[in-house]
C-alpha cells in the first residue's frame, strides 16, 4: 500500500521533451518509476531515451500504454490546459509541477476535474514521492527512504530539508507529497490526512503547512475529529511581514488572516504536536510513536 | 500587483462601467487644466498604493480650477504611509445620495469568483464583515457559466429597491465580472458604487489587483506596474528573476525556495538574530542568479552578515558555490558569509568553496546559529 502513487503507477510525462520534462523524466526512470510514455504534441513516433515511446496526445497514450498516472512540466501557459487534456484522456491522477499557472484557470480547472472524479496534485508543488516504489516529480529520491512516516507539505525545499531530517535518523517514509504553494490546489491537507489515516502501511504524519489561507486550521479540525494516527506539524512564515507574497503564490497573510500564530495554535488545539523548527521534527515524531 | 485607481477605473470605464469623468494629472497644471476642462467642483486624488488616503490629507476638494493646481501642488510630493505620491486622480466632486460596497474576489476555499455586496459602502468591509456581517451578501459564481442574469439581479436587489438603479447595479456586476475573468484579477473593487440625487449609480473609487501568474502572458498589463511605489531593490531583484522582500533585521539570508526561505528567516529570529530580508534564487541552476543576490544583499546598509541555505535538488550547489565565488571576484563583501548547502553536487560545491578559502556547513540549525553569533559578535 501507499498513498496516490506506488508499484501500480504507470506514468505518462507530459512535455517529456521539455527542458525540465526531459531531465526530470530521465530521473523518475532512474528512481525505478514506471514511465510508460510522453507526450509532445507534433513528436510523436519518437523515442524518449530510446525506450519510452512519445506521443501527440494523452489519449494515444492511454490508448497505447494503459498509463493511470500523468505528469506535467508544461509552461505555465499551456498548464491548465495539459491538466483538461490529462483528465479528459481518463487519468485518474495527475500531477501538475508547473509553477505560475493563472489562478483564474485553475477556477475552470477544478470542477472538470471533480466531476471526472480524477485526482489533481499542485500546480506549483514538487510532486510525490513512495520511497522504493515510485517518483513522481522532482522530489530527490536520494534523500527519501521506505518507512511508515506519511508527510504533506505546501512546499518544495522545505519538505526535502525535513525529509533529509527523518532519514538521517533513520526513519522511513510511506509517502511523501508536495501539495503546491498555489491559491487554488487540486489536493488539500485534509484528502493527504485522510488517505494517510486510511493507509495501513503509515503509522505517523508529518504536516508541513505555511502562512496564508486557512487550510491548516481546517486540517486541523479534521484531525482532532477524524485522525487517530500522531501527527506533528510545522508552520512556515512565523516572521513574515502581513501583506506580503512569499514567493508562493499562496502564502500571504491577509489582513490578520492566515498568520503562523493562528495555524500553530490551531494545531496546538487539535492534539497536533507542534515543530518550532525543522529540527524539532524527528524528536517529536519519536516522542509520538513511542 | 496592484493597479492604482487611475488604471483600475480606466480597465472599468473600458468594460462600459459608468465612471465620473477626469482623468490623471503628472503636474499642477495638468490639474488645472484638467479642472478647468471639467468645470465646478472637482476632487483631487493622489494615486498611491495605500489605503486611508483620504485621511492622510491625499483627497481634496478644489473649486476653481486655481485651487485645483495649488492643491496637487501640495499632493503631488507628498509621502503617504512611506509612499510618493506622483500622479492625481482630477474627478468632478459627485453629489452622493447613497454609497455601496461591491467587491469581487478569487476565493481559495470554495475555488470560485465570490461577490461581495453591501448596502453600507464608502467604508472598510472588513469592519462591515465583522460587526455587520447580515449586511454583506456573498455569491460565489460558477467560473463555467460566469455570473448568471438572475445572481446578477438578486446582487443589485440586496443594494437598492427602485427597479432602475437595480438594473444599471446589475449591468455594472456583469461588466465587473468580465473584467476580473479577462484580465486575470485577484481582486476587483467598487467602493463605494454610488447613486447620485438625480438617480445615476456610478463607479466612484475603484480597486484591482491583478494575479501576478497572469503578467507573463498580458505584457499590457505587466506594463501597468508602478515601480515608484516598490523598494528599488525589490525592482532589481524581480528583474533578475529572483524573489525578494525587505525586512528590518540584518542577517541577509539567500535561499532557493520560498518554504526554506521562509523557515531560514524564522530560525534566525528562533537563535535571537533578525533576518533583513526574504530572497528566493529559485530553483533553476543559475550562477548568475547568486551573483545577482549577493549584489542587492550587500547593498542594504543594515546586513551584518549574510546566511547561505541551500538544499540541492533540481538547484545544483556547485552552480550556487560558483556563484558566491564569480561575485567575491567581482566585489568585495564586507560582512562575513556563512554557506550551509547540502544535496545534488555537494562535494564539488565544498571543493570549489575551499578553493577560495570559506568553508561549507550541511546543518541548517548549526549555519543559522553560527551567522546570528557573528552578527552578534560584530555588534
Amino acid at each position: 500500500m501507499s498513498v496516490f502513487i506506488g508499484k501500480d503507477t504507470r506514468l505518462v510525462v507530459q512535455g517529456i521533451t521539455g527542458r525540465d520534462g526531459s531531465f526530470h523524466a530521465k530521473q523518475m526512470m532512474e528512481y525505478g518509476t514506471k514511465v510508460v510514455a510522453g507526450v509532445t504534441p507534433g513528436k510523436g513516433g519518437q523515442r524518449f531515451e530510446g525506450t519510452v515511446p512519445v506521443f501527440d496526445t494523452v489519449a494515444q497514450s492511454v490508448a497505447a500504454t494503459g498509463a493511470n498516472t500523468a505528469v506535467i512540466y508544461v509552461p505555465p501557459v499551456g498548464a491548465a490546459g495539459a491538466i483538461f487534456e490529462a483528465v479528459d484522456a481518463g487519468i485518474a491522477t495527475v500531477i501538475c509541477i508547473t509553477e505560475g499557472v493563472p489562478v483564474i484557470e485553475m477556477t475552470r480547472v477544478m470542477p472538470f476535474v471533480r466531476e471526472r472524479g480524477a485526482r489533481l496534485i499542485g500546480p506549483n508543488c514538487p510532486g510525490a514521492i513512495t520511497p522504493g516504489q515510485a517518483k513522481v516529480g522532482i522530489i530527490p529520491g536520494s534523500i527519501c527512504t521506505p518507512g511508515r512516516v506519511g508527510l504533506v507539505s505546501r512546499s518544495g525545499t522545505l519538505t526535502y530539508e525535513v525529509v533529509n531530517q527523518l532519514t538521517r535518523a533513520k526513519i522511513g517514509q510511506s509517502t511523501c507529497v508536495g501539495i503546491g504553494g498555489d491559491p487554488i490546489i487540486g489536493t488539500n491537507f485534509i484528502d493527504c490526512l485522510r488517505a494517510f489515516q486510511d493507509d495501513p502501511d503509515t503509522d505517523a504524519i508529518v504536516m508541513m503547512g505555511e502562512i496564508g489561507g486557512t487550510d491548516e486550521q481546517k486540517a486541523a479540525e479534521f484531525v482532532r475529529d477524524h485522525v487517530t494516527k500522531p501527527v506533528v506539524g510545522f508552520i512556515a512564515g512565523q516572521t513574515a511581514p502581513p501583506g506580503r507574497r512569499m514567493g508562493h503564490a499562496g502564502a500571504i497573510i491577509s489582513g490578520s488572516s492566515g498568520t503562523a500564530a493562528e495555524k500553530m495554535a490551531a494545531f496546538e488545539a487539535a492534539g497536533i504536536s507542534v515543530m518550532k523548527r525543522p529540527a524539532d521534527v524527528v524528536p517529536l515524531l519519536s516522542a509520538r510513536l513511542k | 500587483m496592484n493597479l492604482h485607481e487611475y488604471q483600475a477605473r480606466a480597465l472599468l470605464k473600458a468594460a462600459g462601467v459608468p465612471v465620473p469623468d477626469g482623468d490623471v494629472a503628472s503636474t499642477p497644471g495638468e490639474a488645472e487644466a484638467l479642472s478647468r476642462r471639467i468645470g465646478g467642483t472637482v476632487v483631487v486624488k493622489a494615486q498611491v498604493h495605500a489605503g486611508g488616503r483620504g485621511k492622510a490629507g491625499g483627497v481634496k476638494l478644489a473649486k476653481t480650477p486655481a485651487e485645483t493646481a495649488d492643491i496637487a501642488s501640495h499632493i503631488l510630493g507628498m509621502q503617504i504611509k512611506g509612499l510618493t505620491v506622483h500622479k492625481v486622480l482630477v474627478v468632478p466632486a459627485a453629489d452622493i445620495a447613497t454609497e455601496a460596497y461591491v467587491g469581487l474576489i478569487l476565493d481559495r476555499d470554495s475555488q470560485r469568483p465570490v461577490f461581495m455586496v453591501s448596502p453600507a459602502g464608502g467604508i472598510d468591509i472588513e469592519e462591515v464583515a465583522a460587526k455587520t456581517p447580515d449586511k454583506i451578501l456573498r455569491l460565489p459564481v460558477d467560473p463555467r457559466f460566469g455570473l448568471l442574469p438572475h445572481q446578477a439581479m438578486a446582487l443589485a436587489f440586496f443594494l437598492y429597491t427602485d427597479i432602475k438603479q437595480v438594473r444599471a447595479a446589475a449591468d455594472i456586476m456583469q461588466r465587473l465580472y468580465k473584467v476580473f475573468v479577462e484580465n486575470g484579477a485577484s481582486l476587483a473593487e467598487i467602493n463605494p458604487l454610488v447613486t447620485t440625487p438625480a438617480g445615476q449609480v456610478l463607479a466612484l473609487d475603484a480597486k484591482i489587483s491583478i494575479d501576478d501568474n497572469e503578467l507573463d502572458r498580458r505584457p499590457d498589463l505587466a506594463e501597468l506596474r508602478d515601480e515608484t511605489a516598490e523598494d528599488p531593490a525589490e525592482v532589481a531583484a524581480r528583474r533578475a528573476g529572483l524573489t525578494f522582500i525587505k525586512l528590518d533585521g540584518n542577517v541577509g539570508c539567500v535561499v532557493n525556495g520560498a518554504g526554506l526561505a521562509m523557515a531560514t528567516m524564522d530560525l534566525v529570529k528562533y537563535y535571537g538574530g533578525e533576518p533583513a530580508n526574504f530572497l528566493d534564487i529559485g530553483g533553476s541552476s543559475n550562477p548568475d542568479k547568486v551573483v545577482n543576490a549577493l549584489k542587492i544583499i550587500t547593498a542594504d546598509p543594515s546586513v551584518r552578515a549574510i546566511l547561505f541555505n541551500i538544499f540541492g535538488g533540481i538547484t545544483r550547489t556547485d552552480d550556487v558555490a560558483n556563484g558566491i565565488k564569480t561575485a567575491l571576484a567581482q566585489f568585495p563583501v564586507k560582512v562575513p558569509i556563512v554557506v550551509r548547502l547540502t544535496g545534488t553536487n555537494e562535494k564539488e560545491a565544498v571543493k570549489i568553496l575551499q578553493g577560495i578559502g570559506m568553508t561549507a556547513l550541511s546543518d541548517m540549525d548549526e549555519a543559522v546559529s553560527k551567522v546570528v553569533a557573528l552578527v552578534g559578535e560584530a555588534a
